[in-house]
């Protein structure tokens, strides 16, 4: 059997093949430009928008301040006790996904993803400066560096550099005021982190763009390979219909055409594919669904008067169908079934479930450590005082006043330290440390008591928001 | 399946060890060249990293390093650039007026905060981690609001800074209680502390209390005033509350006025900077008994 081994192992490493993707139009290339400019525009100009929360608050409407560790969405504010909003929404993604690739196949790596929308970008780019597909195969096969193909090179290298830095600074431009950030880049006063940042990104977006393109897909991204899971005989992809159009053959008139199939071999379909793959192979793991080819093709059979959808977005039923010359299911089937719309009321629920948390969370929170050392003092005149760090949420944008009161079965009295009174202002967006103190009268139940249970009422005076925390108040007898 | 025993003649350009384990030998394959190098290069950077850094044991000490690296040392500056950022509030917290502390939110925040760092550095070991004292004990409780020398920030700033009967610092608080069980009988002294515990409430045998007060208004109230109430200018504690720094059973009592009591607190001017002091007067104050 060792004679059936071959005597050297095949290399684990297999050269990238260069693609050269030609321009392709239709309807889903058009749709590709549209989620391009609006994904890239929401990406780009986010950071700029204002938002006004007064005077203490930032006035940007998406803003990831780590160092306040606040996140800002517009009208709402996330504090960091409030994370499960952040899970829930990861949650969300995380089923919106399973639901689209369940019901569409790979539709996020095709048109959404930010490597695709960035390498398309960074493809547009290189036509507009190398010309379309043949011009740019001409100048990789050109192996002297003559003039034209350095100034080419430069430009192209330095838009894709231009792009790359726009997308790493608009990054950092999330987590702090944007304005103020910009100016700082530009005159050198930014944070280094901010720098360094912008340039890892910067760099990133330059050769994931520019050199890995559909190497990152095919070796770096899992999703390819979690993908199968999701999808069932159902889920629509981009397929070729094999049956019509074997065998394949270059055009002709006369008798040959009555026995060949509608693909005239032209290639159209794998020379638009970014992921260099050639669809009528079947199903690959490389395709991300993003439907060129079928722009291409439809294309191809508009010209030779040949009914479009050679290559179209099919369920494996329909093929089946097909096959067996029934008629396909209608797209509408596919989409609506038991388990799409089970994830879609999985994603429902998380959804409503935030929205109901966001709406009954209150502005003011509080929490309460009784202090234990000493549990008790005893004062002079022999009652007997508790002491808690009572810390007060404001997330509002201006300082309000609380007011803390006691409720017990025995009298209890609170005072405040260093606050006249039992209402003490809490400066806006903070949480403000409070010493409480709680003091039962030398001959009340409670000082002689062990422990009595008591709760500690917050309440903003301003528009009578209370909250409250249980706790103990710890007697003579503790 | 047949034995393969071709299998070792497969490469019969690699040595065996020369071993045998039953039948089963050991080729003399090298070492990857590349695994070699990195071997050789981890043996040249450890002999320059024992030469630039501490490493080769001796008699007293390790050899320094020429880079004069040492744990101490980094330990030194960043204490030093935490004092370098704190010197100018520092400075400012040793120069204004002492009540104006509480009024500036930032430097009473810095000063509660530094002072409970010094509080458990310096004072913690008498007066309690919480500053609860020790009851019963003659370690006072800081928390409370009775004061044997004064209870707002200067007199606290005063108490810290120069201590209480100390021999170092001739500003310490001074004062002392006679002993007296040189003086009185134990009858009269058992006298007075009736006396002394009927003022605070506790109820007491009517006879030793009338003889006691007589004892009290001639050798007690000089200093711990007519009605019992003390006297800070001279640290005498007020009797008629309900803390008893040192308990205040009768038989405690009858130890204190026989022997007296003579509590001591360090004088911390020439241990603590000015700022430190203010800090923990700061801290001490605002913890519920400042007055």
């Amino acid at each position: 059997m060792s004679q059936t081994e071959p005597e050297v192992p095949p290399s684990l490493y297999a050269a990238r093949e260069p693609i050269f993707p030609r321009r392709v139009s239709g309807k889903f290339r058009n749709l590709k430009w549209v989620i391009m400019a609006v994904t890239l525009g929401i990406y780009y100009l986010t950071p700029w928008i204002r938002w006004d929360r007064g005077p203490n608050l930032p006035d940007q409407a998406v803003l990831i301040d780590l160092a306040n560790r606040r996140f800002f969405f517009f009208w709402i504010e996330i504090w960091p006790h409030e994370f499960y909003f952040i899970a829930g929404l990861l949650v969300m993604a995380g089923l919106g996904l399973f639901l689209f690739t369940s019901a569409l196949g790979r539709v996020w790596c095709g048109y959404a993803c930010p490597q695709t929308v960035w390498t398309d970008l960074f493809i547009l780019v290189e036509r507009w400066i190398e010309g379309d597909r043949n011009a740019r195969l001409r100048l990789h096969r050109q192996e002297k560096w003559d003039l034209r193909k350095a100034r080419l090179r430069l430009t192209k290298w330095t838009s894709w550099f231009l792009i790359g830095l726009a997308t790493g600074g608009a990054w950092v431009f999330y987590f702090t005021d944007a304005p103020t950030l910009a100016r700082d880049l530009v005159t050198l006063n930014a944070h280094p982190v901010a720098y360094t940042t912008m340039l890892i990104l910067t760099m990133t977006t330059f050769f994931f763009g520019g050199f890995a393109r559909e190497q990152i897909c095919i070796y770096a991204c899992p999703w390819p390979r979690i993908q199968a899971a999701m999808m069932d005989e159902d889920t629509l992809t981009v397929a070729y219909r094999e049956w019509r159009g074997e065998p394949r053959g270059k055009l002709t008139k006369g008798d040959a055409a009555q026995t060949q199939g509608d693909c005239i071999d032209c290639m159209a379909c794998v020379n638009v594919c970014p992921m260099g793959i050639d669809i009528r192979d079947g199903q690959q793991m490389e395709c991300i669904t993003c439907a060129l080819c079928i722009d291409a093709c439809d294309d191809v059979m508009d010209k030779i008067g040949k009914p479009r959808g050679l290559i179209d977005y099919m369920a494996l039923t329909d093929e089946t169908a097909e096959r067996a010359g029934s008629q396909p299911t209608p797209i509408w089937k596919h989409v609506l079934r038991p388990r799409t719309m089970l994830y879609t009321a999985l994603w429902s629920l998380v959804g409503v479930g935030l929205v109901v948390a966001l709406f009954i969370r209150s502005d003011i929170e509080m929490t309460v450590a009784p202090i234990r050392n000493p549990t008790f003092v005893v004062l002079s005149d022999g009652s007997i005082r508790n002491t808690y760090d009572v810390r007060l949420l404001n997330k509002q944008g201006e300082d309000r006043p609380f007011k803390v009161t006691v409720v017990a079965d025995q009298p209890l009295e609170v005072t405040l330290e260093s606050v006249e009174g039992d209402t003490v202002m809490v400066p806006a967006d903070t949480t403000f440390l409070q010493r409480v103190y709680v003091v039962a009268a030398s001959d009340s139940g409670a000082a002689s008591s062990e422990r009595v249970d008591i709760r500690l009422w917050v309440e903003d005076l301003t528009n009578g928001e209370r909250v409250y925390k249980d706790t103990i108040f710890n007697g003579r007898d503790n | 399946m047949a034995k393969q025993p071709q299998k070792s003649t497969k490469k019969p350009d690699v040595d065996t060890t020369g071993h045998s384990w039953d039948g089963i030998e050991e080729f003399n394959n090298p070492l990857p060249r590349w695994w070699l190098w990195t071997f050789y290069a981890t043996i040249f950077w450890a002999v320059l990293y024992t030469i630039a850094y501490p490493a080769w044991p001796g008699i007293k000490a390790a050899t320094p390093g020429l880079l004069g690296w040492s744990t101490r040392a980094n330990v030194q500056t960043e204490i030093e650039a935490a004092e370098a950022a704190n010197a100018q509030i520092n400075t400012q917290l040793a120069s204004v007026e002492l009540t104006a502390i509480a009024d500036d939110p930032e430097l009473r925040g810095y000063a509660t905060s530094a002072g409970a760092a010094v509080f458990r550095t310096w004072c913690a070991q008498c007066h309690g981690s919480g500053a609860a004292g020790v009851a019963a004990s003659g370690y006072p409780n800081l928390l409370d609001d009775d004061w044997l020398w004064g209870g707002d920030i200067e007199a606290i700033h005063t108490t810290i800074a120069h201590g209480i009967r100390n021999e170092e610092d001739p500003d310490a608080r001074w004062s002392q209680m006679p002993a007296f069980g040189d003086i009185l009988a134990s009858e009269e002294i058992d006298q007075v502390v009736n006396y002394v515990m009927s003022l605070s409430g506790t109820p007491q045998d009517a006879s030793l209390v009338e003889a006691g007060a007589t004892v009290y208004a001639d050798n007690c109230a000089s200093c711990h005033m007519d009605d019992g109430t003390g006297d800070r200018a001279q640290g005498a504690p007020n009797l008629t509350d309900a803390i008893w720094l040192y308990g205040g059973s009768h038989e405690t009592l009858m130890q204190t006025v026989t022997y007296s009591r003579f509590g001591v607190m360090p004088s911390w001017t020439n241990r603590l900077s000015e700022a430190e002091i203010r800090a923990v007067a700061t801290y001490v104050h605002q913890l519920g008994g400042g007055e």
